[in-house]
């Protein structure tokens, strides 16, 4: 029993709330918001911690022992997601302090940003299929609001396609999750796992499982995303970023906690589903993202690379290629949130989306223009930066694993990345300076802090990559190891 | 446009104490029986509802100056607290706590913590339930 594991939830849930009451406040807001975030991401660096000391940590709500009550429980990968979720969720909402016009930010934005973190962190922490859901709800449904705030006719569109794909995910969610009710008779996932594991994974179940699959990609943009590029190029720059950084991360989450700790019996028909889905996620949003000559679109297509490429390493299931899955989905959401932030910024200051408008930004800021080259680089897997080791990772599992198509495809995906961010840094940075200064439609006042600390976290996990390899193997373990949560979640008591 | 609606105003002002009354007990029953603070949110906001149907919203507003979103932040907030309580005695979050307490006229009757709990889910309940009906009739033209 460790009270620090509910405190994710609570801190921003509870601060969210009482920011309601105080709507006119924005300087209160802004500290409130920041001083939570803040709690939120000390107690995840306690939690990993003790974990790394005690291994997983688990809470039974109420007192009422697993499986009745509902149990919320942490390992060492739902810890390292957290803290850097939540890094990345503070440094953009000190971008969202400078970037965010008065009237954005009177209408609840922080109570909504809190609430979303709170969805994405219960997402994370909960051991509980039906609560993981509920808190699917809880950020969806601030992301919502977040998608059509500030009411432009553009984002009222997107949202509409948003909402009305989401709630049809969200209700096959319910079908899949009552399927599994009626065939196992539970909703802890522990104990899933246990009744799956003395049953054996039949057809019926795998059905379910791959049922569970397609609700979970639509969420995290694994081949299903076609309605990813509109939603998340429609909402102010600092929304964008975090829904990149985030949301599809959480559908991730899902994929592998359900098929590493309830259904991997029949890799060979489950994982291998995974590994076609993630391929063709690759190459399709390849395709995209170099296809595009629009700032947005290439950068949302750039985030459905990565969530095939993390699942890349899901499918090969073997623990060098998770341990790639989990560097690169760290370094995923640092990285996107900041492109994102970068190319808001270019768009900010140009005035347009379209790359052939714009020319010429490094002579006025040559800073940006260089931390963008950093990211590119960091993207396309080159040393030292952070992507560079999840890449060799999940290639090298793929490869052991037998999957050389997937492997293969996955380094093409690199390239693709690589020739549609230069694109961009070509197009918008290079060549002739058509913008003075005076010219530009924004400034960059305040905004170069959190891209400076986004880029200096790139450098500094792809530098230092080694502190956390026993975090990230751990992970793993916990991950290939499903007794590890078992025990932990059921600590001792019989298992009915 | 003004109808003539003696006939409603009149049931209204009898029927909001069967509402009320009704709601207050559901409320209360929850615990061990059918009932509880969701459903007894419900209940006052179909009440409420039912007030703003028929003396309009002007008027309603006038005597019950509430911004119903703060009133469902407010329960959210009695909510998450009260299970803080468990936290702070070292049990794990939402672990509620009974004492008997010796009312007057009611005799000894149990009190739980589940009960200010429950306080908190039903204002949630009504503040949503009242904001959202009050957004959808209210009429831009």
């Amino acid at each position: 029993m460790n009270n620090l594991v509910v405190l994710p939830i609570v801190i921003p849930l509870l601060t969210g709330m009482l920011l309601i009451l105080f709507k006119q406040y924005i300087q209160l807001q802004r500290t409130a918001s920041f001083l939570a975030l803040v709690g939120t991401t000390l107690v995840h660096c306690l939690l990993l911690f003790e974990i790394k000391q005690s291994g997983v940590q688990a809470v039974q709500m109420g007192s009422w022992p697993a499986p009745f009550g509902i149990t919320l429980a942490t390992d060492m990968f739902s810890a390292l997601l957290l803290l850097t979720s939540n890094v990345v969720a503070l440094i953009c909402l000190l971008f969202a302090f400078h970037s965010l016009s008065a009237e954005i930010e009177e209408t609840y934005f922080y109570s909504l940003f809190l609430f979303l973190i709170t969805g994405v962190n219960g997402s994370f922490i909960t051991g509980d299929l039906f609560n993981l859901y509920v808190f699917f709800e809880v950020l969806l449904i601030a992301s919502y609001v977040l998608v059509s705030i500030g009411g432009k006719k553009k984002q009222l569109r997107e949202a509409m396609k948003y909402v009305v794909i989401n709630v049809l995910s969200s209700s096959l969610f319910l079908f899949a999750i009552a399927y599994l009710y009626s065939i196992t008779g539970t909703l802890n996932l522990a104990h899933l796992s246990v009744r799956v594991a003395q049953t054996g994974q039949d057809a019926l179940i795998t059905a379910v499982s791959l049922l569970l699959l397609i609700v979970l990609s639509i969420k995290a943009g694994l081949f299903l995303f076609f309605w990813l590029p509109g939603s998340y190029s429609a909402p102010p720059t600092v929304i964008a970023a975090v829904f990149a950084a985030l949301l599809t991360k959480v559908g991730i989450y899902g994929i592998i906690r359900m098929f590493s700790l309830i259904f991997y019996h029949e890799t060979h028909v489950t994982h291998l589903f995974i590994g076609i889905l993630a391929a063709l996620t690759m190459i399709l949003g390849g395709l995209g993202a170099s296809g595009y000559g629009d700032i947005k679109k290439i950068l949302t297509y750039n985030v459905v690379i990565g969530a095939g490429f993390i699942l890349a390493g899901l499918a090969a299931f073997s623990p060098e290629a998770l341990n790639g899955s989990i560097f690169y989905l760290i370094h995923d959401m640092i990285s996107k949130a900041l492109v994102f932030l970068i190319g808001g910024i270019v768009i900010h200051l140009t005035g347009t989306t379209k790359l052939e408008d714009m020319s010429g930004l490094i002579r006025t800021h040559p800073a940006l223009g260089w931390m963008f080259f950093i990211t590119i680089l960091a993207l396309a897997g080159i040393p030292p930066l952070s992507g560079f080791i999840g890449k060799v990772l999940v290639t090298e599992g793929t490869f052991v694993s037998g999957y050389y198509w997937l492997g293969a495809i996955g380094l093409l995906a690199s390239i693709m990345i690589l020739y549609s961010l230069l694109k961009i840094f070509m197009n918008a940075f290079w060549g002739e300076t058509i913008l003075s200064v005076e010219e530009e439609k924004g400034t960059t006042k305040g905004l170069m802090l959190p891209v400076a600390l986004l880029t200096t976290l790139t450098i500094v996990i792809g530098i230092f990559a080694q502190v956390l390899v026993p975090y990230v193997d751990l992970a793993t373990y916990s991950l290939l190891n499903p007794e590890v949560y078992i025990e932990a979640v059921f600590s001792g008591n019989p298992i009915p | 446009m003004k109808s003539n609606d003696v006939i409603l105003h009149t049931l209204t002002k009898v029927a909001i104490f069967v509402i009320f009354t009704f709601a207050i007990d559901l409320f209360l029953s929850g615990h061990h029986e059918p009932g509880g603070g969701f459903i007894g949110g419900l209940a006052i906001a179909s009440g409420i509802v039912l007030f703003y149907l028929s003396f309009g919203s002007e008027r309603v507003s006038k005597n019950l100056p509430l911004n119903f979103i703060k009133v469902a932040a407010s329960g959210v907030a009695i909510a998450v607290l009260t299970g803080m309580i468990g936290l702070l005695s070292g049990d794990p979050f939402l672990t509620h706590r009974i004492y008997e307490v010796d009312l007057l006229i009611f005799g000894p009757t149990e009190i739980t913590t589940a009960l200010l709990f429950d306080t908190g889910v039903a204002l949630a309940v009504v503040g949503t339930a009242v904001h959202i009906i009050l957004t959808i009739s209210e009429d831009r033209e």
